[in-house]
């Protein structure tokens, strides 16, 4: 016990010692202390989002990215270089994941990535029950030809009755479709000669025109043309193909 | 003269057999076949080697003129005495010095005048070359005279290119010359024959043309559309048809020179067709429907001063000018019944039916002189079954020109007035064919597609 007081005396008396020849000496200066390394760059860091994240083809999405610490962005499918921070639309046909990398001074690498869904695009909405095309609506009205004895124009009682028939057609075609007009053909058979039947298909378009307007259908909605014996219906030489081409046709204009 | 000689063989079959020479008046014709034509030698002209196939081209051509003018009998050349005279100094006079050989005669007037030969006419000549050109000295001699002065009909100087087309050419004007100082018209070479042409399988029709003979076709339209009813004013520098172009027809006129669209108004009318000119070029007469029915009307070449000209409760159509007199106008009326051939003056009065009922009589065409029709009729046929008729205006004396049980239509005079052409469907198709206007000498100028509604015109 006694030897250890001893100690901590001996040592307590040398240091004052030192001590007291220290406050009374200059010490000289310590070498300076070695540079510090340079200070590290922070890692960057960045983020990235789609806003939608979800688009129907033919839609945009809009890409919007953060960053720190980064000294230049690049974006993948195509983008190529872009600011640190922004945003931008893109166009996507198919589902896409876009990558964006950005880099610190020192080379240290981030990246993130956002996806882009791409939807088909909804099925047009089913049309409103439609209106049937004019000239299916002609085709289905029961238009027939009115026919004629060889060489005459007037109407017979049965080409009057095919003309009251169409006559009433069109007339309802016409409240229907007030954009419909009408031409009256006059055709011939091959018997007649080309020049007599141009004037007679002519007499038997006009014959059929104005019965039709004495039924009420506008004139205005009505032109005629004679066709002579150009444009048969048929080519046999016997009485029934002759009488089909001797006729008063009605079409669409 | 022909003409003279041709009633006269009319007259003694009709008192032989008076109802055969009314029913069947081309049998009455071929009875007269074999007198009918002066006969001509027409040896070949010779001309420079180095030219020899356009000297043989001319020859050819010559020849075929001459025959195809109907006017002529031709006598065949293994009957020529060995040479020809080459200019009228050639020609021998002295009959006693003439050798006994037929052969060796040919600078004798006897030597084409007697047998083998027996030649009324003898055509001969010489061919030059002058500077690179063919000269063609031509002459015609009347061998039944006995000095070379009064044989002397008519001698020539022509001149061509040194080639076949050229020759061609210089043949036909050659045989328009001879034709004409015999008194024989004027022939047919270097006419044209307008006509309305269709592909097998298509429906467009278009206008073409081509020469006599049916050589040189060219298409004259290109509308893609129909084109219809042709005619030629007879300057020959215009051609009016019906065309379907702007959907209704009516009537366009092109230029024969420039190919070129002239301007004609139509009235507002769903029918404007069958034009014809008038002799003077000066006025178009056509058929329309402005009134309701078609009428005929009339108007200037280019549409104005429009006059209706026929006033009628029927259709009347296809006016067809009196190419003479100009006075007079021939068309087609539904006025009695089924159409028929009516006459007009050119300001409508004086209407009266010219053909004489029954069947179908339509598509009247003059003859150059004005005086005689021709027409499609389908009397004694069944309908559509046209025939040719020729029908005298003054005495109105009807002549059946083709006996086919097929249709034969639309008759139109040559020029010269000696030939008609037609369309006929007697081979299967309808083809354009011609014949003389005595109905012989049938002739198929066509044979592609279909091909009707021919019309004559001088060039």
């Amino acid at each position: 016990m006694r030897s250890k007081h001893s100690i901590i005396l001996i040592a307590a008396a040398i240091f004052l010692t030192l001590f007291a020849f220290g406050c009374k000496k200059e010490a000289p200066p310590p070498p300076p202390p070695p540079p510090p390394p340079p200070p590290e760059a922070p890692a960057p860091t960045v983020s990235i989002t789609a806003e939608p994240s979800s688009i129907e083809r033919g839609k945009a999405a809009r890409l919007t990215w953060s960053s720190t610490n980064a000294a230049s962005a690049e974006m993948n499918q195509g983008i190529g270089a872009v600011a640190t921070s922004g945003n931008r639309e893109v166009f996507p046909t198919r589902s896409t994941e876009y990558t964006i990398t950005v880099k610190n001074a020192d080379g240290k690498s981030a990246s993130a990535s956002a996806t882009v869904t791409v939807r088909a695009p909804p099925p047009p909405p089913p049309p409103p029950p439609p209106k049937p095309d004019l000239s299916e609506a002609f085709s289905d009205a029961g238009i027939a030809d009115a026919l004629f004895d060889y060489d005459k124009s007037d109407l017979r009682p049965d080409a009057q009755n095919v003309l009251r028939s169409n006559g009433t057609a069109i007339k309802a075609l016409l409240e229907d479709y007030p954009e419909a007009a009408f031409l009256l053909e006059g055709h011939c058979d091959e018997r007649g000669t080309t020049e007599y039947n141009l004037a007679l298909g002519d007499r038997r378009a006009t014959a059929a025109m104005e019965f039709l307007v004495n039924l009420g259908v506008p004139a205005s909605k009505l032109s005629k043309v004679s066709l002579g014996e150009e444009r048969p219906v048929c080519t046999d030489e016997d009485e029934s193909c002759y009488q089909r081409n001797r006729r008063a046709h009605l079409r669409l204009r | 003269m022909r003409d003279h000689w041709m009633r006269a063989v009319a007259l003694v079959a009709a008192i032989a057999c008076p109802s055969a020479a009314q029913q069947q008046p081309d049998a009455v014709i071929v009875l007269s076949d074999e007198q009918r034509d002066p006969r001509i030698a027409l040896p070949e002209i010779r001309g420079p080697i180095g030219s020899a196939h356009a000297v043989d081209q001319f020859n050819d051509e010559v020849w075929k003129a001459l025959e195809a003018s109907g006017r002529l009998d031709i006598v065949p050349r293994s009957f020529y005495p060995r040479s020809a005279p080459r200019k009228p100094e050639d020609i021998q006079v002295d009959t006693k010095r003439m050798p006994k050989d037929p052969g060796a005669r040919g600078l004798w007037l006897g030597g084409w005048a007697d047998t083998p030969v027996v030649a009324r006419y003898l055509v001969y000549g010489q061919i030059d070359d002058v500077d690179g050109r063919l000269a063609l000295q031509g002459y015609v001699a009347d061998v039944s005279q006995e000095s070379v002065e009064a044989s002397y009909i008519f001698g020539k100087r022509y001149y061509s290119e040194a080639n076949a087309a050229g020759a061609r050419g210089m043949a036909f004007d050659f045989a328009r010359d001879i034709l004409k100082n015999l008194g024989l018209g004027e022939g047919l070479a270097g006419t044209r024959i307008y006509y309305v042409h269709r592909d097998e399988g298509d429906d467009r029709k278009e206008i073409w043309a081509m020469d006599y003979d049916g050589r040189n076709k060219q298409r004259i339209t290109n509308y893609r559309s129909l084109c219809l009813t042709p005619a030629i004013s007879p300057d020959g520098k215009r051609i009016a048809f019906t065309t379907f172009v702007e959907g209704v027809p009516e009537i366009y006129v092109h230029s024969l020179e420039t190919g070129r669209r002239l301007q004609f108004y139509n009235q507002d009318a769903s029918l404007n067709t069958t034009p014809s000119f008038s002799p003077d070029n000066s006025a178009i007469y056509f058929a329309s429907s402005a009134s309701g029915r078609s009428q005929i009307y009339r108007a200037d070449p280019d549409g104005g001063n429009l006059r209706r000209v026929s006033y009628s409760r029927a259709l009347d159509v296809h006016p067809s000018v009196n190419p003479k007199t100009g006075a007079q106008i021939a068309f087609v009326s539904g006025a009695s019944g089924m159409p028929q051939v009516y006459l007009m003056d050119s300001e409508g009065a004086n209407r009266r039916r010219i053909s004489g009922g029954g069947g179908d009589a339509v598509q009247p065409a003059w003859d150059p002189s004005g005086e005689r029709l021709a027409f499609a009729w389908t009397r004694g046929y069944e309908l559509g079954n046209y025939n040719i008729f020729l029908v005298d205006v003054a005495s109105q004396r009807y002549t059946q020109l083709t006996h086919s049980r097929g249709r034969n239509d639309h008759p139109s005079f040559s020029p010269s007035g000696t030939h008609i052409v037609f369309a006929s469907d007697r081979m299967g198709s309808t083809q354009i064919w011609s014949m003389r206007a005595d109905g012989t000498q049938l002739r198929q100028l066509t044979s592609r597609g279909v091909n009707e509604s021919p019309v004559w015109a001088t060039r």
